[in-house]
C-alpha cells in the first residue's frame, strides 16, 4: 500500500504517526509540504534512512520538491514528477493520510 | 470488472468540535453504511476524542455528536479500532469511550490497512 | 485503470486542489480514465463560477471545468456540504454538478482507486 504524506513533519506528527503503521513493502511518498521531510540534513534523515533499511521505497514528489528550493535530498529518496505518482498509484492501493 | 464487495476504512484523526472534518466524516460513513460494504473505522490520535464519553457542546453552540457514534451499530457497522497507543498517550481507557471498541497494536492496524480498497482519512 | 479523485480542500487556502488537479491529468495524459472528481468538506467550493481571481494566477474552478469537459467526467459537489456552504445550482461552473454521498460510494465500488487529496 502506497502512504502519501502532505505535511511538514516539523509541524505535524502525520509522518511519525504513519511510519507506527507501515507495513514490510509499503512504499510512502511525500508530497506538498510533506517533502521537507526528504531535505538532506535535517533531523528526519535517521528516521527515513531506518524505513529505507526496512525496505520501505521512500519517494518525493519532485515539483513539490523544486517549488521549496529543497536542492539536497536524503540519500536513497528517489523522485518522481505527477507521472510517476500516476504510475506508483497503479502499482499499489493508497492511503493518503492528511 | 469487480463486482466484490468492497473493504472501505474510514480513518478519524482529528478532534471533534475544533474543526469540522470528524463529524463530515460521520455524515460519510452513515450513508456508506446503507451500500452494505465491508467498512470498517480506525481511531488515530486526536480522532479518538470524538468518541470521548461526557460531551457537552451546548456552551459553543454547535451540534454534538458523540452519540451519533452508537448508531453505527444498527448499520451493521462493527468494525470499530482504537490505536493503543494513542488512547494510553492520552491518559484514556476503553471505559472513557461512548462505544464498543476494538484495541488494537499500531501493526495490527497497519496490516488491516493494507487489506483495504479504500481507504479515506477525516 | 479507473479513478475516482475525492477532494476535501477548498481552492487556494491549501494545495490540495491544485495537486489532484496535476495528478488527474497525468493520469488522463497516461490514459487512464478518471471518473469522477468527488468534492466534499470545503472542497465544494472547487466549482464556484463567482471566484475571480487576478489575472496572472490560475482559476481553479474554471481549470476544474475544461478538463471535466474535455475528458468527459463530472466534478461533483456533495449536497449536504454544498448547502452548509452555500454552493447551489446557481453558481456551479459548467462540467459540476450536485449530488449526494451515495454517488461518492458508487464511485468508489466502481472504480479501481479512489485517491483524496486534503489538508
Amino acid at each position: 500500500m502506497l502512504h502519501t504524506i502532505n505535511k511538514s513533519p516539523f509541524e505535524n506528527n502525520t509522518f511519525t504517526t504513519c511510519v507506527r503503521f507501515l507495513q514490510p513493502g509499503d512504499p510512502i511518498l511525500f508530497i506538498e509540504d510533506g517533502v521537507y521531510a526528504v531535505q538532506d540534513g535535517n533531523r528526519f534523515g535517521a528516521l527515513i534512512q531506518s524505513m529505507l533499511k526496512k525496505n520501505n521505497p521512500v519517494y518525493a514528489l519532485k515539483p513539490d520538491i523544486d517549488a521549496r528550493g529543497i536542492s539536497a535530498v536524503a540519500d536513497g529518496v528517489r523522485m518522481v514528477d505527477y507521472a510517476g505518482f500516476v504510475d506508483l498509484v497503479e502499482e499499489h492501493q493508497v492511503n493518503s493520510w492528511l | 470488472m469487480d463486482t466484490d464487495i468492497k473493504k472501505i476504512m474510514h480513518v478519524m484523526r482529528r478532534a471533534p468540535h475544533g474543526s469540522i472534518y470528524t463529524y463530515e466524516g460521520l455524515e460519510m460513513i452513515l450513508i456508506m453504511a446503507a451500500y452494505e460494504q465491508d467498512l470498517s473505522l480506525v481511531f488515530i490520535g486526536d480522532g479518538i476524542y470524538a468518541l470521548k464519553k461526557n460531551q457537552d457542546t451546548t456552551g459553543i453552540g454547535i451540534k454534538g455528536f458523540s452519540r451519533t457514534f452508537m448508531a453505527l451499530d444498527g448499520y451493521d457497522v462493527e468494525k470499530l479500532y482504537v490505536d493503543r497507543q494513542s488512547l494510553e498517550e492520552r491518559g484514556l481507557t476503553e471505559d472513557d469511550l461512548v462505544v464498543d471498541v476494538e484495541v488494537m497494536d499500531a501493526s495490527e492496524i497497519g496490516r488491516l490497512m493494507t487489506e483495504q480498497d479504500v481507504v479515506i482519512h477525516h | 485503470m479507473n479513478i475516482g479523485i475525492l477532494l476535501k480542500e477548498g481552492p487556494y487556502n491549501h494545495q490540495a486542489s491544485d495537486t489532484a488537479y496535476k495528478f488527474a491529468e497525468a493520469a488522463i495524459a497516461k490514459g487512464h480514465k478518471v471518473d469522477a472528481v468527488f468534492l466534499y468538506n470545503d472542497g465544494v467550493t472547487n466549482v464556484t463560477k463567482l471566484g475571480d481571481p487576478p489575472q496572472d494566477d490560475r482559476n481553479v474552478a474554471a481549470r476544474w471545468s475544461e478538463l471535466a469537459k474535455k475528458n468527459d467526467f463530472k466534478v461533483l459537489a456533495c449536497i449536504a456540504a454544498s448547502k452548509r456552504r452555500g454552493i447551489n445550482d446557481d453558481v456551479l461552473i459548467d462540467g459540476s454538478e450536485i449530488t449526494g454521498l451515495g454517488t461518492l460510494t458508487d464511485i468508489a465500488i466502481r472504480n479501481d482507486r479512489l485517491l483524496t487529496f486534503g489538508d
